[in-house]
């Protein structure tokens, strides 16, 4: 068979590919670790929603008549406790209340700052009043939705894959050109007609390569054990993946540049990666945090990526309309790999 | 920093040129400025009727190739992947099967670079340099670190290039290397070269061509050795004398006689044949490899 010569962009490409493929380790970082963080927080958020609230009732002449009224919700779970170990366990958010009976009436004891200790107030005060003998003087109707789409695990699958898709990218660029400058692999190549711009976009397209297997992985995963499904169109969302791919492909390059230590990278990396894992909204919404930290928050490219993506996915969105979440992305994306390409050393 | 300074060589197509010295006297300085690989604050390099820097790097990296001394090629990619790799950057050049047949790499054709011994992964690093049918190849202590068997096999790789007329530069700090390979040889130390030649011409300027190593129990006054038939140059190092010689048959008795007139004796004594590291000695005071 005479043998082909492919173009060097092909090689290098598929050079990245394979060395990837047989770095086990990083395999499964990239691969087997996400789905597994699905699975678990999916399962671990599954029933939110009909979670007990835990409340101490402290031990005394009223006590089981107190417990014996609360038992008529459902939703609250009442123990029986000694002053001190009541005490404890508002302490260390086991309960979220404790109710002290006080001859005909109660009084009761929880953090204001808590939210879940707010919700408990209500929930007890509500149940204890109807046991006394309150009448409710309007009646309601009441429709639970936990369809697909609104749970955590709706919310948690396009976090996941942005996260992912900041860790590989970070990771599989920044890690290996240093290496292969450590190693002086990449003096090498300049010693041969290489084009530069070759070698740097085969880490580009191998990342893009790999990131369709990232995020199909996830996906597939999270549709054959949730049920997960994506409410906007396939196409938006293959587009705002090989952006977000490119994006942190660029910041990998960026972080990469310079440093010839191994050591040295992964500071940068931490560095530049520890923000966006705390405040770009993976876990839990962004929005949360304080309204000083939002301008910032809503900079970082991951927390444009998790936006974009949930909307997409979650909602239906179309990338119009969230032309200024694209645009950060974009931005970050043009301007990390032009300060990149300007400050790379090759040896 | 300078690590080198005021070099002046010409390198004729064809020959093995080599630049023998110690570690640290500036010998892949030298060659990285002339693979364009460090920009050099002064002076020109000529290559192959051509410079660095005009705008047409790419053309002249087509027509050298070049193994660097501390590259470690990818461990997770095999033999044959790895110079296809490098055989893609070439216009022209060998098929990647002709180029692991030169470095008789048949066996470990689809074995993982990591799995190789030190000797293979430095014959794959030469084949990497020779995948392109370089006119200029370059050749950075292609040796260094490897065991007998391993360096005569990188040898005979070396020879062949240079006999289908191929040009090589070549550094190494085994004398053994550089007289066997090279046409012509600049020692260099401490960023300078002190001495330009073929080994021969090297060994004879020594004026002499053999070399008289002794110790001996109580000290001798090297003036007088100076003065001994037949001996050109006294060295002494650590408790060793060094005279070189130009007819042993003279010198020896002489030396023999010297001694028991002194009143010393003789604790050992060898001779060989003056070699290039009898030069670096005779130029510097001090050995090649601990220099």
């Amino acid at each position: 068979m005479p043998e082909a010569k492919l173009h060097p962009l092909v090689e290098l490409t598929s050079t990245r590919v394979r060395e990837f493929l047989r770095e086990k380790e990083a395999v499964f970082w990239v691969f087997i670790f996400p789905v597994l963080m699905t699975f678990a927080l999916g399962i671990a958020f599954r029933n939110t929603a009909p979670d007990k609230t835990l409340i101490a009732i402290e031990n005394g002449p009223k006590a089981s008549e107190t417990a014996s009224l609360v038992s008529r919700s459902p939703d609250i779970a009442a123990s029986v406790l000694s002053p001190d170990e009541a005490a404890q366990a508002l302490r260390s958010g086991k309960v979220s209340i404790v109710v002290k009976p006080v001859n005909d009436s109660f009084e009761y004891r929880f953090d204001p700052t808590r939210p879940e200790s707010r919700a408990a107030r209500l929930l007890v005060d509500d149940v204890l009043q109807r046991g006394k003998g309150r009448t409710d003087v309007a009646s309601v109707g009441e429709t639970r939705i936990t369809e697909p789409g609104a749970r955590y695990v709706d919310f948690l699958v396009p976090g996941l894959i942005g996260m992912n898709m900041m860790g590989s990218g970070l990771w599989g660029l920044g890690f290996t050109v240093v290496v292969a400058r450590s190693r002086k692999i990449l003096k090498r190549f300049a010693a041969t007609p290489m084009r530069r711009s070759h070698y740097l976009l085969s880490f580009v397209l191998s990342r893009l390569i790999l990131l369709v297997l990232e995020v199909a992985a996830v996906i597939v995963f999270a549709w054959l054990a949730f049920g997960f499904t994506v409410r906007g169109s396939w196409l938006s969302v293959a587009l705002i993946t090989v952006l977000g791919g490119f994006t942190f492909s660029g910041l990998g390059l960026l972080v990469a540049a310079r440093p010839t230590t191994i050591e040295g990278v992964s500071g940068l990396m931490n560095f530049i990666m520890l923000p966006m894992w705390l405040l770009s909204g993976t876990f839990f919404s962004s929005e949360r945090f304080p309204q000083i930290l939002q301008p910032f928050i809503q900079a970082l490219p991951l927390t444009a990526l998790n936006k974009t993506l949930r909307a997409l996915m979650n909602e239906g969105a179309s990338l119009s309309s969230n032309w200024l979440a694209i645009s950060i992305l974009l931005a970050w994306c043009v301007v990390s790999f032009v300060v990149a390409l300007k400050i790379f050393k090759w040896q | 920093m300078t690590a080198v300074n005021g070099l002046d060589l010409e390198v004729f197509a064809g020959e093995c040129f080599g630049l023998l010295g110690p570690n640290g006297a500036g010998k892949t300085t030298t060659v990285e400025i002339l693979e364009g690989l460090t920009p050099s604050d002064e002076g020109t390099v000529e290559l192959l009727d051509q410079r660095w820097g005009n705008g047409d790097d790419r053309a002249l990296r087509e027509r050298i190739g070049v193994q660097l001394q501390e590259t470690q090629l990818a461990e997770k990619v095999t033999v044959v992947e790895t110079l296809r790799l490098f055989r893609s950057f070439y216009g022209r050049g060998h098929s990647v099967d002709d180029v692991i047949q030169t470095v008789a790499l048949e066996e470990k054709r689809n074995a993982r670079v990591g799995k190789l011994s030190g000797g293979q992964k430095q014959r794959l690093a030469v084949a990497c340099a020779l995948v392109s049918d370089p006119e200029l190849l370059f050749l950075d202590e292609p040796t260094t670190g490897l065991d007998p068997q391993a360096r005569l096999s990188l040898w005979d790789i070396v020879e062949k290039f240079r006999a289908r007329g191929g040009t090589i530069l070549l550094t190494t700090h085994y004398m053994e290397e550089a007289t066997r390979l090279c046409d012509r040889v600049a020692i260099m130390d401490h960023g300078k070269v002190i001495a330009l030649g073929t080994p021969a011409e090297l060994i004879e300027s020594l004026g002499a061509d053999q070399i008289i190593e002794f110790s001996v129990t109580q000290e001798l006054a090297d003036d007088e050795l100076q003065r001994l038939p037949a001996v050109s140059h006294v060295h002494k190092r650590d408790e060793v004398y060094s005279l070189t010689v130009s007819e042993i048959g003279v010198a020896l008795p002489a030396l023999l006689a010297e001694i028991k007139r002194q009143q010393s004796e003789l604790v050992t004594l060898t001779t060989h044949q003056a070699t290039l590291e009898d030069v670096f000695v005779s130029l510097t005071g001090r050995m090649l490899r601990d220099a």
